[in-house]
């Protein structure tokens, strides 16, 4: 029996981890923000960053969101000083949250050398404090879960995909919040998709949010089914999209949510990661950590990662489980991998128990155990403009 | 859930599927236990490929995961072979000719 133990929040939600985020406003401070925390990168103190120096409503709901997740217990934000980022507005933000927060400009402090020594005495002082904050027991039901897949090959959506999926049927019988994306890859599926819908019109919205998504990439002319998926033994594009879609595993979906928005309550969601509008600023999600930080902005406290082909990454603000698909990929990279998914390939395991055995990771996880990629400094982050309307009301049904 | 009747290098992915994939690469002639029955394989299967689990009539739903990736063009026999030669999306029309798939 695994005892997850969290951090209280003033919002009411508990944090599995207590980090400094350290955060630059522009890409001018990002620097100053990477050499102030460098020296605490293993006692918690996490870069983030929005690099533009133009103003955007979804960057600075990110940031916000961000600095003040549940793992998060104090922020640091650093300005060179003349961007168009709302500092004073995510300041007040961090504030009103019960956060300590500190924001330095670096045109105002003396320049690199001078908000370097700062903010790292801010920082030892925040973790120090940290360090000494009380812990509480903490639920099942209490957890926020993100899942992505990335590097796939053909075993992704036969392993790793499956076993998640199991593993987010756990988790919502347990009253825990889960959430999938990728709505690029559910086409095909979304007439299905809307038939898991607690309501009709949960299921319209659900398959609105495909449409959008196959609208945005055959501008950006994104592939759909190519001869090589027949190869591999695919059919058809609903089978294909499947492979991607069984890690949101079978259980019914309670709602559609946009970057930045919690899920109420307990339950497994969609996260609409297309932007919404005209086709603006190149490609919804530039890299597998741009979609990682839009899960945890929506509170995931761990993210689930599934690849046959052997990704590395980690996240800045939480952990990351990497669940691999391939037997032969864990064999040579098991150094960055936590979850074996390759013996349901060789015939060793099944789907139910490496599922198992993934909810139990989770909870060994929120129970302080670090993953691979924490434990070998792994703190990507990115994020880069995009553009929301809000969700309607049919995408969160006020039904339990 | 796997049906024990079922050999363990056909991997089925949810209850209820009517069709099984192939774990590895199974040679033709292999004798298979599919469901419980013997099946001597008619051609060569690659990982992922997929096999009929019991017999399914013409335009029946093919279910893989639990959910439906299409529709039978013709009856397929238990042990079957299911591919672009007797799958049909029920989504849009197919953009690999029989051929090139098989």
């Amino acid at each position: 029996m695994t005892h997850m133990r969290g951090w209280r929040r003033s919002d009411g939600r508990k944090g599995i981890r207590n980090y400094v985020a350290v955060a630059y406003l522009v890409e001018c401070a990002h620097h100053v923000s990477k050499e102030i925390a460098w020296p605490y990168g293993e006692a918690g103190a996490h870069v983030i960053g929005f690099p533009g120096c133009y103003p955007n409503a979804y960057a600075l709901k990110m940031m916000q969101r961000l600095c003040t997740h549940p793992n998060v217990g104090a922020v640091l934000l650093v300005s060179l000083g003349c961007e168009g980022f709302n500092k004073k507005l995510l300041e007040r933000t961090i504030k009103d949250s019960g956060r300590p927060v500190r924001l330095l400009a670096i045109q105002e402090n003396g320049g690199t050398r001078a908000t370097i020594e700062k903010g790292r005495q801010w920082v030892e002082a925040q973790l120090k404090d940290l360090a000494a904050q009380p812990t509480e027991p903490m639920e099942v039901s209490e957890l926020v879960v993100g899942t992505i897949c990335g590097g796939s090959d053909a075993t992704s959506g036969l392993t790793a995909n499956p076993a998640m999926g199991r593993a987010f049927d756990f988790l919502v019988q347990e009253k825990a919040a889960a959430i999938f994306e990728e709505t690029g890859e559910l086409i095909g599926m979304e007439g299905w998709m809307a038939e898991r819908a607690i309501t009709p019109e949960l299921g319209d919205e659900l398959k609105a949010c495909v449409a959008k998504a196959a609208r945005y990439y055959e501008t950006l002319g994104y592939p759909s089914f190519a001869p090589g998926n027949a190869d591999g033994g695919l059919t058809t594009i609903e089978e294909k999209s499947l492979g991607a879609y069984a890690k949101s595993g079978a259980s019914p979906i309670s709602g559609i949510i946009k970057p930045g928005d919690i899920p109420p309550r307990g339950g497994l969601y969609l996260l609409d990661v297309v932007p919404d509008g005209e086709v603006r600023f190149g490609f919804p999600n530039i890299s597998d950590n741009a979609e990682i930080a839009e899960l945890i902005a929506c509170g995931s406290h761990v993210i689930l990662f599934s690849t046959g082909r052997g990704s590395v990454v980690g996240s800045a603000l939480a952990p990351v489980i990497k669940v691999c698909a391939n037997p032969r990929t864990f064999a040579r990279m098991a150094d960055d991998m936590d979850v074996n998914a390759g013996r349901i390939h060789e015939g060793t395991a099944d789907l139910d128990t490496v599922g198992r055995e993934i909810f139990d990771l989770i909870q060994q996880v929120g129970a302080g155990a670090m993953t691979k990629s924490e434990g070998l400094g792994h703190q990507e982050f990115i994020l880069t403009y995009k553009s929301f309307e809000p969700i309607g009301p049919a995408c969160l049904p006020a039904v339990a | 859930m796997e049906n024990s009747e079922t050999d363990p290098r056909l991997l089925v992915l949810a209850p209820g599927d009517n069709i099984a994939v192939a774990r590895l690469e199974i040679a033709a002639g292999t004798l298979l236990q599919v469901a419980g029955r013997s099946v001597t394989l008619q051609r060569a299967m690659g990982f992922g490929h997929k096999i009929a689990l019991r017999e399914i009539a013409a335009g029946e739903r093919i279910v893989k995961y639990g959910a439906p990736i299409g529709s039978a063009t013709e009856a397929i026999p238990l042990g079957g072979y299911v591919h672009s030669h007797n799958l049909a999306s029920d989504y849009m029309a197919s953009t690999v000719p029989v051929e090139a798939a098989l």
